[in-house]
């Protein structure tokens, strides 16, 4: 096989790989609006936020121990004590899910009927605040994720297709990172699971009914207030896998909030408004930049891959205003 | 009546009196944003220091430091806010850490008749002091440490590089992009093959311009990131199995923070550096002793020894030098902004007094002068101990490549003397 097909399948299998990682934020995105209407600004700061939550409580960190320290002279930092990786990602689902229902209860509850725009400045509000808080509760210092991932390249599959250079000594056999590969089979598992959730569950029809008619899914019963609360919290376990997975790469600090912005062009190109497509979305975005770079990247200095996930998705909705999967919105006037 | 608005008068003179007779530092510091992580040890070794002389010295010269620290959140607008809200309170000298606010304050600075010192990064043909009189950028620059790293990489393999592949992993901004004509010059010099490979900000997702380096091999990386570009960017590299000894970043791509996320694999990879590493130092006791006991560290003291904290720290003393230089120059304990730039231009830095200081071997000796406002340009290598989580000295400070970056310096400082017509030379 030719050298660049070989390099050529590389990229896209990685491209693929980091399309599931950027499908991860967006489908944090996805839920929140399907369900409200709610552009969540805050969902990248929801994946730091979880992400440092996590980590302070497997590290037994002390929530608040600077603000503890300077107001009453005390120098606590730590408990002392370990929590192993799983009972932690529990206790930080419980924290999502007070978080969940202190911003339904404190923010969203008081602005139900105002204008998308209103709302979309509220969770601006919320991230700033999230950003700030999550700062005083456990530092601002990088801390390492270690959930136990495996993380690097994976031998076996170097091994196993080195062949496929026939004698090629160029070619060492496909790269692909461990944590990618289990990044990708999460998210097959929390995709299939959150489509079960909406399509099997009462709570799931319930929630679709509160995305499809707020009004007529109130007139059958369905409380808003919990529906958004629950929706909230699913938002809060999609941010939280999406933190393990990124913060693992680079450690938990300010800029894995910023990975919301890898989220916009699948968002734009997916619609806003469907599980699968932020996924294929996902997919399309990292193997378009990933081969936009292998290719014509060299010719024109590199440094494509931000600029050109959001040519890509111009490119698509140009075509299809709504993205590949969203919903077509036709007002009458 | 009188009496009553006499005594308020009285007061308030007295309460105004130390304020004004105060030595004035502002901290252009960034403890929020995306680059937090090196920017909070950075100021609290840069305040430390200024509480170690106020509360064991008394001050400088007898007269107390006072700090005044504004976020700029690396932002460069905000820097320049800070700049102007601050500069009319007596500030001595700014050291903004950031490339991008530098940039905006030198013609701001030189106006103002107020040094401006960025110690490592700036403008790297600032070190011309001919054409820029407000701007110091001693001990070392971008160059130096592009420079440096070229040379240890020739001491390293026996004087000869012709041939070798030597990629350049930088962040796509002023800042990442400073050491390329340096890398360049060298490379018609030494023979070998240069690979740039730029990184977006922030640089959270590098897996293309890692695969590239799997793909081509080359037998060295050198790295010009800050933030998370370089946890990231150590963390790919030990996916990839790269060899960490073989891996060099500048000397903002090498602190703790940067390769703690990737763990043992990050063991032996190497960074330039013109100050020394660990906390195996006098000073820090001291420190520890009038200002972390006390009570009245900046942070919850537990940065001190930290390479970045190490580097605040240096700031603030050069800066404190400076100014004692300039008290013994114009006789007067209460400096000006101007004195100030004086005490910059004569500041003498010897082992002597770097021991007095408690600083023995913690950075190279060097003389300032009216020509020269970067120093010799001495750089040392560091290297990262996965194992004890400890980065130490594995070369003394050495020269870099003075002929080189002395004309680089010389062809952009007379290009910025002619946009702004500066007529270069000595006053």
């Amino acid at each position: 096989m030719p050298e660049s097909l070989l390099y050529g399948t590389e990229v896209v299998l990685n491209g693929l790989m980091a399309g599931v990682l950027y499908a991860l934020v967006a489908l944090g995105f996805v839920l929140i609006y399907k369900a409200s209407g709610i552009f969540n600004y805050a969902q990248g700061v929801m994946a730091l936020f979880s992400a440092a939550t996590l980590v302070g409580i497997m590290k037994g960190q002390v929530p608040f121990a600077h603000l503890i320290n300077a107001a009453l002279g005390t120098e606590i930092h730590h408990f002392g004590w370990h929590v192993p990786a799983l009972l932690a990602i529990l206790l930080t689902m419980g924290v999502m899910v007070l978080l969940a229902w202190a911003v339904q209860k404190f923010v969203f509850r008081h602005l139900v009927n105002q204008e998308p725009i209103i709302l979309f400045m509220a969770t601006i509000g919320l991230a700033y605040f999230l950003e700030g808080f999550g700062d005083l509760m456990w530092g601002s210092d990088i801390k390492k994720m270690d959930v136990g991932l495996p993380q690097g390249g994976s031998f076996w599959i170097e091994e196993n297709t080195q062949w496929l250079g026939f004698g090629n000594e160029n070619f060492y056999g496909f790269f692909l990172d461990q944590l990618d590969l289990v990044a990708t089979a999460i998210a097959a598992v929390l995709v299939i699971a959150l489509v079960l959730f909406s399509q099997y569950t009462k709570q799931g029809r319930a929630m679709r009914a509160v995305a499809d008619d707020h009004q007529a899914a109130l007139s059958v019963g369905i409380s808003l207030n919990f529906i958004w609360v629950m929706v909230w919290s699913v938002a809060g376990f999609v941010a939280l896998v999406a933190g393990i997975m990124w913060g693992a790469k680079s450690g938990v600090q300010f800029s894995l909030s910023l990975i919301a912005l890898k989220a916009l062009p699948v968002l734009m190109l997916g619609g806003f408004t469907s599980i699968p497509g932020a996924i294929v979305g996902g997919l399309i975005i990292g193997v378009g930049e990933k081969l936009f770079e292998f290719t014509v990247g060299p010719l024109v200095g590199g440094a494509t891959e931000n600029w050109f996930a959001y040519v890509l998705a111009l490119v698509f909705l140009v075509f299809r205003p709504q993205g590949l999967f969203g919903e077509k919105i036709i007002e009458r006037v | 009546m009188k009496m009553k608005f006499a005594t308020m008068a009285v007061t308030a003179m007295m309460a105004a009196a130390p304020a004004m007779a105060d030595l004035v530092f502002p901290s252009l510091s960034y403890r929020t944003g995306p680059y937090a992580a090196g920017g909070i040890p950075f100021a609290d070794g840069y305040a430390d220091y200024f509480t170690l002389l106020n509360e064991r010295d008394g001050g400088i010269g007898g007269v107390p430091t006072r700090l005044l620290e504004c976020e700029t959140g690396y932002n460069t607008a905000k820097g320049v806010e800070c700049y102007e809200s601050t500069k009319g309170e007596g500030a001595l000298v700014y050291q903004p850490l950031s490339t991008g606010i530098t940039y905006q304050l030198i013609p701001k600075v030189t106006a103002d008749g107020i040094p401006l010192h960025t110690m490592g990064y700036g403008r790297t043909s600032a070190a011309n002091g001919e054409v820029f009189s407000n701007v110091f950028n001693y001990p070392s620059n971008y160059w130096d440490g592009a420079s440096g790293a070229i040379n240890y990489l020739l001491e390293s393999n026996g004087g000869d590089i012709s041939g070798k592949k030597i990629a350049l992993v930088y962040h796509n901004s002023a800042y990442g992009k400073e050491p390329i004509r340096t890398l360049e010059e060298l490379q018609k010099k030494h023979g070998y093959e240069l690979t740039l490979l730029p990184v977006d900000h922030p640089g959270q997702e590098q897996k293309s311009q890692w695969l590239q380096i799997r793909r081509e091999r080359p037998d060295f990386v050198v790295m010009w990131g800050w933030g998370v570009m370089n946890q990231v960017a150590i963390q790919e590299a030990s996916n990839i199995r790269f060899p960490m000894e073989n891996f060099i970043g500048v000397w903002w791509s090498g602190a703790e923070h940067d390769v703690l996320p990737a763990g043992d694999k990050a063991n032996g990879y190497k960074a330039v550096t013109f100050h020394n590493v660990g906390r195996d130092f006098p000073v820090f006791d001291d420190i520890q002793k009038y200002v972390v006991d006390t009570g009245k560290a900046a942070g919850a003291g537990d940065q001190i020894g930290n390479v970045l904290y190490n580097r605040g720290m240096y700031a603030a003393m050069l800066a404190a030098e400076a100014a004692k230089t300039a008290q013994e120059m114009h006789g007067t304990a209460e400096i000006t902004p101007a004195m100030m730039r004086d005490g910059m231009e004569a500041l003498v830095i010897d082992e002597a007094k770097m021991t007095a200081l408690g600083m023995p071997n913690f950075g190279p000796s060097f003389n300032v002068s009216c020509e020269n406002h970067g120093g010799p340009g001495l750089v040392g290598m560091t290297q990262w101990d996965a194992a004890n989580q400890t980065w130490s000295m594995i070369s003394d400070f050495k020269e870099t490549d003075g002929e080189v970056i002395g004309a680089l310096v010389a062809e952009d400082s007379a290009s910025y003397a002619a946009e702004n017509n500066i007529e270069a030379g000595c006053k």
